[in-house]
């Protein structure tokens, strides 16, 4: 492997490389994201693997095992290129024959979507209702490379917006670039991530770092892992770019210890971009250093929480730090130290490749971009979908989650993961937006949509939920520890029918004092599910402590 | 070292620089209550009791006082009606667990809480951490610490640690307001070295 000493050695490298590359030449991706993986999409590129060698077929058509495509309800997908044909629910069996069609330019029509209510058919991806309605800025290129392959991503651009950065801009103008992108934080608070890059680059303390917050702890949000597995060079490209801006040379990639995959790409990438000179001392010889460790999580999800995260990090239990000083100014070692979520880093790239007015033309007034959107719940079609921001929820369900399951009425959604809110069915015209939807009460968090039927018991859902956040709480505070233990003592006497009248106004009081009181904002957000319960669900609660007194 | 001038409850305060809001409160008499507090240790922040009001930059918050900065004009109310009801509904929640503490007892009294709130649970710990600290920051010697998270937290005497230094110093049982961490020390000793501890 080589490691290049200049931007113009490691161009020369990308020419060849796409010199040596035919893009019309027939490709065959096979999805080994989480849920596809779990379906055994392992056998169907094993099957893939020996139909080509038997007969000889390696010179006609490449075959790749990928990332996540993002429709895992479908799984194991297979993805044909260069017509981009989807197939569905491959099994090894179809092997043979997606691999004829493909090579004769036809489609396999066995495999390709059917809709289940017309009966109509689509092969390309453009055509397929789950996909066109999104804009896969960031996930749409998992289907395009082998996350193993450092030079699957340079083939399709991969490093060129570090190259850029690093050869035609100064750090401020990185920093300007992403403030004028209106770029805010993907992981929960949809903080403007310039503003925090310029914290942190301005703190008098000269050693500074950059973190990608990569351990997405809750239920219902799995699109950080799909990004970070899928592409890891993505996520790592905008860290080194963001480095390069704020002046760190030392970054941390923050993830989950117990998904090995994503371990081993995370791992790979990173030893790859150290041979190619992508990281280390004077990257492409042009002066910058910057060297990315990888971190674990020690399995909390508080973990999460970025004072908590540095703790660890510093290689002490994960506690959110009592502080009123913001860990862009003192982090990790007293440090100051820009955290991102992944997501957030995975934008960087783009918005230096393209602009920052391009980046601004999509999504809404105050939210830019798009945003992952991991569907599941009572959703005909889960999985993990990109939009741009101000897309409605009723898009989201309907248009490409295929509405709900079984021919069931939809009566709530529960937005933002655990710390989330659910909105009632009336509420579904609200737009994926971080001011409109922290007003509803559902802010955007991480990014998972929930899908509830009709039959949906919501005191059991806001069970479910307190009964996670307790056991994820750290402990050190009481509003937090002592507050949900209450709130999960309360919903859980009423969802057994032992409620009491005067228990709604105990959960108001203790949502109040647990979102006032607590320390970081893990505590301080614990409330919203019950405090959303309470605005939009209050009749059906009430009804419930009503019907339970009665039961003998 | 540079003073500011703040107002505590409307009335004019000057502090150090360096001082927590509760600090600058305690120097000019103005009572503010704490669980987890001790002028010896470094702010902890766990009890939340010091909770305040502070309005700065036309921006109101809540903050707890014990770890919250001193700055130039910050303006602080002590015992606003949200604050009081803050403060009445975290004792009230740990006085599920020890309804007797004299501590907790007294703040009830003061802010209105009812011991009987919430359900009782008694684990007779607060987890306001005094002893555990004091151990580490005064004594360096680390014989308590906590296990466990969220409401399955607790403290725990490490007995190899304990048989070594606690019978001679026994100073954390001083700083514990519900005199758990003597009884948690007696059942470590029961348990782990009941000859022990003792030359």
């Amino acid at each position: 492997m080589p490691r290049f000493n200049t931007v113009a050695e490691f161009e020369d490298y990308r020419a060849a490389l796409l010199a040596a590359r035919d893009p019309a030449r027939p490709c065959i991706a096979v999805c080994a994201g989480a849920a596809c993986d779990g379906l055994d999409s392992a056998a169907v590129a094993q099957a893939f693997e020996a139909e080509i060698a038997r007969h000889n077929l390696a010179g006609q058509l490449d075959l790749r095992v990928t990332g996540c495509h993002g429709f895992c309800e479908k799984g194991p997908n297979v993805i044909a290129g260069p017509e981009d044909i989807c197939y569905f629910e491959v099994t090894p069996a179809d092997v043979p024959e997606i691999i004829r069609a493909t090579l004769a330019g036809e489609v396999y029509a066995a495999k390709i979507y059917r809709d289940p209510q017309t009966g109509e058919k689509a092969a390309r991806m453009s055509e397929v209702p789950y996909y066109k309605h999104q804009m896969r800025l960031l996930i749409g290129d998992n289907p395009r490379l082998d996350p193993l392959k450092i030079d699957d991503a340079l083939a399709i651009g991969g490093y060129a917006a570090l190259v850029k950065a690093l050869t035609t801009m100064t750090p401020d103008q990185v920093l300007a670039e992403v403030k004028q992108a209106n770029l805010r934080g993907r992981g929960g608070g949809g903080f403007p991530a310039g503003a925090k890059w310029e914290t942190t680059k301005n703190a008098p303390e000269k050693t500074k770092y950059v973190i990608a917050n990569g351990h997405e702890g809750e239920s219902a949000a799995f699109m950080d892992r799909a990004m970070l597995t899928g592409n890891p060079h993505k996520v790592i490209e905008g860290l080194i770019i963001g480095a390069y801006a704020i002046g760190a040379h030392q970054g941390f990639i923050y993830t989950r210890h117990d998904v090995p995959r994503l371990v081993e790409h995370v791992k790979t990438a990173l030893a790859q971009a150290r041979e190619y000179g992508l990281l280390g001392q004077n990257i492409l010889g042009t002066g910058f250093d910057f060297e990315i460790e990888l971190h674990f999580d020690v399995g909390i999800f508080v973990s999460g929480e970025s004072s908590a995260l540095m703790r660890s990090i510093e290689g002490n239990a994960p506690e959110p730090r009592p502080k009123y000083i913001r860990t862009s100014v003192s982090g990790i070692w007293d440090k100051p130290s820009n955290l991102n979520n992944v997501e957030t880093w995975a934008n960087v790239p783009q918005i230096i490749a393209r602009g920052a007015e391009w980046f601004a033309s999509i999504g809404s007034d105050k939210s830019k971009g798009t945003k992952l959107v991991s569907l599941s719940g009572h959703i005909v079609n889960s999985g993990i979908v990109e939009v741009p921001m101000g897309t409605t929820l009723r898009t989201l369900i309907f248009a490409i989650g295929g509405g709900v399951r079984d021919g069931k009425a939809l009566k709530a959604v529960h937005f933002g993961g655990a710390m989330g809110g659910s909105l009632p069915v009336d509420r579904i015209d609200a737009r994926l937006d971080f001011d409109e939807m922290s007003a509803l009460g559902a802010p955007i968090g991480a990014g998972g949509l929930l899908v509830m039927n009709e039959d949906t018991d919501m005191v059991d859902i806001a069970r479910y939920l307190m009964d996670f956040l307790v056991k994820e709480s750290c402990g050190k505070c009481v509003p937090c520890r002592e507050g949900m233990f209450q709130m999960l003592k309360i919903l859980t006497n009423i969802a057994e029918g032992r409620g009491r009248k005067f228990d709604l106004e105990r959960l108001a009081e203790l949502t109040e004092v647990t979102s006032l009181g607590s320390l970081c904002a893990l505590g301080k957000t614990s409330a919203a599910p019950v405090k959303s319960m309470l605005q939009y669900f209050h009749a059906e609660y009430a009804a419930r402590i009503e019907a339970g007194s009665q039961t003998p | 070292m540079s003073e500011v001038t703040l107002t505590i409850n409307d009335r004019e305060v000057t502090a150090e620089a360096a001082m927590s809001v509760l600090e600058a409160a305690r120097q000019a008499g103005i009572p503010i209550p704490t669980l987890c507090h001790h002028d010896r240790l470094e702010a902890y922040g766990g009890c939340r009791l010091c909770i305040v009001e502070v309005e700065s930059r036309g921006k109101i918050n809540h903050v707890v006082s014990c770890t919250y900065p001193v700055e130039q004009g910050l303006a602080v109310r002590t015992r606003t009606e949200t604050v009081d009801r803050i403060r009445r509904v975290l004792v009230e929640e740990l006085m599920a667990h020890a309804p007797d503490s004299p501590e907790l007892k007294a703040l009830a009294e003061e802010y209105g809480a009812d011991r009987n709130r919430f359900g009782k649970e008694p684990i007779f710990c607060v987890m306001c951490g005094l002893c555990v600290r004091y151990c580490a920051e005064i004594k360096g010697e680390h014989a308590v610490g906590f296990i466990e998270n969220g409401p399955r937290r607790e403290i725990s005497f490490i007995p190899e640690r304990a048989a070594e230094v606690c019978w001679d110093c026994q100073e954390c049982f001083t700083v514990c307001p519900t005199s758990y961490a003597q009884a948690a020390y007696l059942l470590a000793k029961g348990l782990a070295f009941p000859d022990g501890g003792r030359s």
